[in-house]
C-alpha cells in the first residue's frame, strides 16, 4: 500500500471525530450570530478546535485584535512543541516548502498518530494522513452551520455541550494519570471560576481570562513539577 | 459584526495559528532543552482547556440542572477512559434528557 493510501485509513477515525465535534461547532456558530459560511471559514483556515472556540467568542464578544492574537499564540503555542518534535521524525525529502505547507496541519490527533507510527513520516504519508480529517473539519463545520440554522432550539442547546465533553474526554484520562496534570487543570479552573464569579473581576473578558489562567496554571505547574527533558512529553488536546 | 471586522478577525487568527505550527516545522532543527519552558509547553494545553470548559460547561444550557447533569456524565465517562465521540454524544444524550424531563 502507498504511503499517502496508508495515511488516508490511519485519517478515518480521526476525520469521523472531527466531523462531530465541528458539526456542534457549527451549529454553535450560528446560535451565536455567524453565518454558515464564516464558521465555515473559520474552520477551513484554522483547523483547532480550542482556539476556534475561543476565537469566535472573542470575535463576537467585540475583544481587540490584540486579544484574539495572544489567545490564538497562548493556545495554540502546543503546536510549535508538536511540529518541533515532529521536525524530529520525518523523512530526509519532507523539508522545504512542503514543510511550510504541511505544516498547517499539524492537530493533536495528526501530530499524534504520525509521531506514534513506527517508521520516518514522508511526506505522502503526513498528506494522506491530514486529508480526511481537513475534510471532515470543515464539512462537518458547514453541516453544522446549515443545519443549525433550521433545526429547532431546543437540539442546538443539547449539541452545545458537545465540545466541553471533548475537552473533559481530553484533560480527565490525562489528569488521571499525570496527578501533575491534575494539579494544573484544577488550578486553571479555579482561576477561571474566580475570574467569572468575583464581582471585581467582572471587566476582564473571555480572551484575556484564558490567557490569565493558562498562563498561571502552567506556570505553576512548571515551577512545582518540573516536566524531565529526556521524557518524550508533548500535549495531547484538540 | 461587520464583514469586514469578521475578515480582519479571521486572518488573524489564521494568520497566528499558520504560524504557531508552520514556523518551528519549516525553521526549526532541534528540540527545546530549557526545562522550564518545556514543562510551561507541556501543561499548557491541559490548563487552557479547563480554563474553557469551567464554568462555561455549565451555562451551555439556559438553565444550570442539565448542564451540571451532562458534565457529571462526561466527567464519569472520561474518568473512565472513553473515546473522545462516546463522551461527546452520552453528555448531549443526558442534557436531552434532563430538558425533556423539566
Amino acid at each position: 500500500m502507498s504511503d499517502y493510501k496508508q495515511g488516508l485509513r490511519d485519517g478515518i477515525p480521526i476525520a469521523l471525530g472531527y466531523f462531530f465535534v465541528s458539526f456542534s461547532f457549527g451549529i454553535t456558530g450560528v446560535a451565536q450570530g455567524l453565518y454558515w459560511w464564516e464558521v465555515t471559514l473559520i474552520s477551513m483556515l484554522n483547523l483547532t478546535s480550542a482556539g476556534q472556540f475561543a476565537g469566535m467568542k472573542i470575535m463576537l464578544g467585540g475583544g481587540s485584535l490584540a486579544e484574539l492574537a495572544i489567545s490564538q499564540l497562548i493556545i495554540n503555542l502546543r503546536y510549535s512543541l508538536m511540529s518541533i518534535s515532529l521536525s524530529q521524525k520525518v523523512d530526509g525529502k519532507f523539508r522545504g516548502a512542503s514543510r511550510w505547507a504541511l505544516g498547517f496541519g499539524i492537530t493533536d490527533e495528526i501530530f499524534g498518530v504520525s509521531v506514534n507510527r513506527d517508521r520516518e513520516v514522508s511526506r505522502s504519508y503526513f498528506l494522506g494522513l491530514m486529508t480526511l480529517p481537513y475534510l471532515g473539519w470543515s464539512g462537518g463545520t458547514l453541516g453544522g452551520g446549515v443545519f443549525g440554522s433550521i433545526l429547532p432550539a431546543g437540539i442546538t442547546e443539547v449539541m452545545s455541550i458537545a465540545i466541553y465533553g471533548m475537552f473533559l474526554a481530553i484533560i480527565v484520562p490525562k489528569a488521571k494519570s499525570d496527578l501533575h496534570v491534575l494539579w494544573v487543570v484544577l488550578i486553571a479552573a479555579a482561576v477561571s471560576c474566580l475570574l467569572y464569579y468575583a464581582p471585581v473581576f467582572s471587566g476582564v473578558s473571555v480572551g484575556t481570562s484564558i490567557i490569565i489562567c493558562a498562563l498561571a496554571a502552567s506556570t505553576i505547574g512548571a515551577i512545582l513539577f518540573p516536566v524531565s527533558v529526556t521524557e518524550e512529553k508533548t500535549g495531547g488536546a484538540a | 459584526m461587520k464583514l469586514t471586522e469578521f475578515f480582519t478577525a479571521l486572518a488573524v487568527m489564521a494568520a497566528v495559528t499558520y504560524l504557531v505550527r508552520a514556523l518551528p516545522f519549516g525553521l526549526m532543527q532541534r528540540k527545546i532543552t530549557n526545562r522550564f519552558l518545556q514543562s510551561v509547553l507541556y501543561y499548557i494545553p491541559y490548563a487552557v482547556l479547563a480554563a474553557m470548559t469551567f464554568p462555561g460547561i455549565l451555562y451551555c444550557t439556559k438553565q444550570m440542572l442539565p448542564s451540571a447533569v451532562g458534565t457529571g456524565v462526561a466527567l464519569v465517562l472520561s474518568y473512565r477512559g472513553r473515546g473522545m465521540v462516546t463522551v461527546a454524544l452520552a453528555a448531549c444524550a443526558a442534557v436531552g434528557l434532563m430538558m425533556l424531563i423539566l
